[in-house]
Formats: C-alpha cells, structure tokens, sequence
C-alpha cells in the first residue's frame, strides 16, 4: 500500500515542553486520517511540520513519497493547508484572494480567474466573490480559506480544525464538501476536538494526548479498545434508583455512575445483562429504558486519557506559533 | 454547497516537477503578493487618503502653529522643517510593513504563502515592493502640497531625485528593523505602539524641526549623531541647496549599519518561525 503521508518519531519541543513526543503516523491514499485529541495535544504542530511550516527536531516524515525537509518545495506543490483561523487577506475580495493564489502557483491570469469562479461557485460564495472578505460571515471566511487551499489541486489536504467555532449548520455543510474531496481522491489529513466530527468522516483516527499517539484505528476498533459496552437502566420510578444501583454492583462487580434518573455502568460481559433484568424483575423494578450500545468515542477518549475531551472555548486565543498548540 | 464539480487531482507529473523556484518566477511571486498590497487603494481609494492624512495634517500643524513661533514666518519654516517632515515621514512608514507583516502572522496569511510553491523572499519582499511605492507617493505629496503652501526647490530634478533616491536607500535599509519588528511583536497595535515610542523621541532629537543650536548642549552632542539630523540636512541641501555629501554619506553609513546589524537578525527570527 502506498501512503500519502508518513511520519516517523517526530519530536518537537519547545523549551521543556514536548508538543511532540515520538509521533509516528500513516495515511494510505486517498483515505482520510482523523487526528483528535483535546487543545495543546500537538495536532497543530504535526499538521505544520508536515506542511513544512515547521521543522521536527527529530524523526521524518513524507508527504507524497517527498521528504517533508528535504524536498519541501515539491511537498509545497502537492498540498493545501486549512489552518485554524481563516487565512484570507481580509482587504482583498474573495475572487481577488483565490485569484492571488492561482497567480502565485504560476497560473495564467485567464486560467486564476476561471479557477477562482469555479470555487467560488462551488462554495456558494459566487454572490459574495466581489466583496472584501471583511465583510464576509465566518462560515463563508471558513469557505473561502478552503477554497484558497484548493486553487492547486492539491493531492493531500491538511484541515487543521476546519470546523472549530463553526455554527452546527456551517459545519454539517463543511463535512459535506470534505466528503465530495474523498470522492475525487483526495488525502486528507484533519484534525479536530470534536469526536462526532472523526466518527462521521475518518476513515481511521489517531488519538493524540500530550505530543503522543495514545491510540489508533477504525472509529469502531477504537470503540471497542475499551472492551466495554455500556448498560444503562432508567427505572420508571425514580425511587428505584438506589435498588436498581445495588442490583448492578452486585452482578457487574462495580457501582455504577447514577445521573440523570439513570443508572450507567461499563460491562464487560453481555451476558450479565439477562440476570440484571431477572433481578429487577424479581424486585418489582420496571425499567422504562434499558439498553446496552458501544462506548461512544468520547468514552473510548476517557478510558484512554483519563481525562474529557474538552469542548473548545468559545473564542480561541489566536496563538502565535512560538506557543505549542 | 452540494454542487461537487468533477475536478480530481491531476495526476502532476512528478518527475519533472522542479524541486526550487526560478529567479524568474521568484520575481513574479514578488509583484503578485506587491500587486495584493496595493490592490486594495484601487477598490478603496480611501486608503490612498489613510496614507496621506498624516502628511497632510503634519505640514499644515507644523508650517502653521510653529512656524511664527520658530523661523518668525511661516514660509521660512516650511523651507526648513518640510524636508524634516519627509524624513520623519519616511521613518514613521517603514513600520507599515511591520505592521502588514504581524497582521499577516496573526491571520495566519503568512502560513498559507509559506505552505505554497513560491520564493521564500517572495512574502517578505512583495511587501516591501508595495511598501516602497508607498514611500514614493507620499514623498510625491509632501513636495507638492510644499509647493502649493510656498515651499521651493533649488536644486532641480536632480536634486529631487537625488533626495527621493537617498530616503528611499535609507528606508530599505530600516524595513530589516520593520521586518525583525513585525516577527516579534505579539499583534499589530504592539506594533504600532512600539512605532510610536520609538519613532517619535527619535525624529524629534534631530534637527528636523528645529535648529541644533537652540537645543541644550547634552541634547545636541546626541542630535549631532542622529541620522535622522543627517538625513534631514542632505534632504534639504538636494531639495534647497546646502551642503549635502557629507550628511548623505554619514545617512548612509547609519543606512548600512542598519541593514548589517538588523537584516541578519530578521533572518534568524525568521527562520526561527520554522
């Protein structure tokens, strides 16, 4: 199998800090790898590297078969790169913006502007094309920075958090066009605090905590990594809670967690589940929810750093790269 | 959104893709991203306006308020103080490029040209293309909002292009100083905060505005060194007649002197940023 992006030990530091600590990574062509972990876990600085913005202290790493220090000007010619903030000249009009990156990867002015209507009509952004991109929502920034990353066609595109501080709707929409880029072949790399958005589009996912990769795999491999299923009983009476709590303990070994008018716990064995029910029953507790589902990646994301993937605050301080993020 | 347009990735031929970029292209990456600096005054004319209001207001305040209370007229004191003012002018707008550089930085621009094809000189010298046009027009406005409140050139078109090309030379070499000054400060109002604290005392410890010898004898051992006062006196002779190599040559020693101790210095925070 050939790979659009591998990664071996890289490490960067920063004064003490290790916002890489011995990454390695592999994106097979044409897939999509999801790079998740919370704020300060080192995604940013491996999508810089890679996108030769930034040098590893060690280890290496290729992009298109193109070692990523070596020969970064042709890694430079085989990328786009959708960082964290929208990278969009604010003074310039969207068209202006895309048509500057056309010229700047050496196509005729005829040939930059035609690419340039072409996304713009592709991002929806074809009536606002004549504005300063000031003016623009942040979705459409958002748009018109990925659509700047697609001017040359790239074969791998770097997402750094393409959706952070994105209204629900704008980020559906954006999940959309990532789609239709998988479809045309291309390799993404994306990285994102949020767990649904890894389940809805990766293809594999690496969990990054503190510089490390601290797990790996399909969504669903990931899932199961816990070997636990989670069981969840919600008696009709609310009172029944501490029975329904003491029948669990008893049978699964462990008390489970009651929030919520629920009763939730990790088991290991589905076969525990029938003689939980036939207890209930015997005491006379009625269930009116019982279930038993996978763990959720972001329980598989506590199980495996034993800490919540932390939502992202609202504004995020735009960090100057000096700063390990 | 939904619309997906079949554009899969041409399969580049990637053996005879070139590994460096020409010098010819290398210059045309530095006129498209100067091109993307002064794009905006053709949508905006106002911008050109932002450019030129401190100019303006300078000259008017200046030949105005002190101009009786300095040089006894007003039209004397232009004669004296405009090519003060064009100096001081020139050195307040080196930091535009500090200031679009850490814009740029901040908005992560910077990152997106850094991860394309292109020069490595191109972002930084696109820059300073557009920055130095700028220098040109507001010396171009200087001298003819001069003229039109009295002031009067000497020494003809020489002179004028003399004085143009040596502001020019030194303002090159203070964009090193812009360029290390746009890579460290945190935002771009930093930066103009800086600007202002900086430029201000250095440009008014000169004999810019006022003659030497009406300052206090510690504050004139220090003006005679300033290359501000330098630059001013060889403005003034190529503009008014006086002597001028002496001054141009000591203006561009401190013009070299900038360049030899900053130039190195911006590299390196440069390519510390990598």
């Amino acid at each position: 199998m050939t790979y659009a992006i591998e990664a071996e030990g890289l490490v960067k530091r920063y004064g003490e800090t290790r916002a890489l600590d011995g990454v390695d990574l592999v994106v097979p062509e044409g897939k999509l790898l999801g790079v998740l972990g919370p704020n300060g876990a080192g995604k940013t600085t491996a999508v810089r590297i890679l996108a030769t913005l930034l040098r590893a202290d060690a280890g290496h790493a290729t992009v298109a078969g193109f070692d990523v220090r070596r020969d970064a000007h042709r890694v430079r010619s085989l990328i786009g790169l959708t960082g964290q903030y929208a990278a969009v000249d604010e003074t310039l009009t969207g068209v202006e913006n895309l048509v500057m990156i056309g010229r700047l990867l050496d196509m005729p002015r005829a040939e930059a502007k035609a690419r340039a209507a072409e996304l713009l009509a592709r991002f929806d952004l074809s009536d606002a094309g004549g504005r300063a991109a000031k003016t623009y929502s942040g979705g459409m920034r958002r748009r018109l920075d990925l659509a700047a990353s697609l001017v040359g066609r790239p074969h791998v595109l770097f997402l750094d958090e393409p959706t952070t501080g994105l209204d629900p709707r704008s980020r559906t929409e954006l999940w959309g066009v990532v789609r239709g880029l998988m479809a045309e072949g291309v390799t993404v790399l994306l990285t994102t605090q949020y767990l649904q958005e890894a389940d809805e589009l990766a293809d594999d996912i690496v969990v990054f905590d503190h510089g490390r990769v601290i797990a790996s795999g399909t969504s669903d491999e990931l899932k199961a990594t816990t070997g636990a299923q989670v069981l969840q009983v919600r008696p009709t009476e609310p009172g029944h809670l501490g029975m329904v709590a003491d029948v669990i303990a008893d049978v699964v070994g462990e008390r489970p967690v009651v929030a919520g008018g629920e009763a939730t716990v990790n088991v290991n064995n589905p076969a525990l589940v029938p003689s939980i029910v036939r207890r209930l029953d015997d005491l006379g507790v009625v269930a009116s929810e019982l279930s038993l589902r996978k763990s959720s990646l972001d329980e598989v994301f506590l199980a495996l750093t034993g800490h919540r993937a932390e939502e992202p605050s609202a504004e995020e301080p735009n960090v100057k790269q000096e700063v390990p993020a | 959104m939904t619309v997906i347009t079949q554009t899969a990735p041409e399969t580049t031929p990637v053996a005879v893709m070139p590994g460096r970029v020409s010098p010819l292209a290398s210059l045309r990456h530095t006129m498209t991203l100067a091109w993307r600096s002064l794009v905006q005054i053709k949508h905006n004319p106002l911008e050109l306006l932002d450019l030129s209001v401190q100019p303006i207001m300078f000259l008017l305040l200046f030949t105005y308020v002190f101009g009786g209370a300095i040089a006894g007229s007003t039209t004397e004191y232009l004669q004296f103080s405009l090519p003060g003012l064009v100096v001081q002018n020139m050195l307040f707008a080196t930091l535009t490029t500090a200031i679009g550089l850490s814009t740029d930085i901040t908005k992560g621009v910077f990152d997106r040209l850094r991860s394309l094809p292109i020069a490595r000189s191109a972002p930084l010298a696109g820059r300073i293309v557009a920055d130095t046009l700028k220098q040109v027009w507001a010396f171009a406005l200087f001298l003819g909002l001069g003229i039109v409140l009295g002031f009067r050139v000497h020494q003809g078109v020489f002179g004028v292009v003399g004085a143009l090309a040596l502001l020019l030379g030194f303002a090159l070499a203070m964009s090193w100083l812009s360029v290390l000054i746009g890579l460290l400060a945190a935002d771009p109002e930093k930066v103009q905060i800086m600007a202002f604290s900086v430029m201000m005392p250095l440009t008014f410890t000169s004999n810019a505005f006022v003659p030497t010898d009406t300052l206090p004898e510690w504050l004139q051992r220090w003006v005679e060194v300033n290359p501000v006062t330098h630059l001013a006196d060889a403005v003034r002779g190529l503009l008014t007649g006086g002597p001028v190599a002496t001054h141009a040559t000591i203006s561009l020693l401190w013009a070299v002197g900038i360049a030899v101790v900053f130039a190195p210095l911006s590299l390196r925070a440069l390519r510390r940023r990598t």
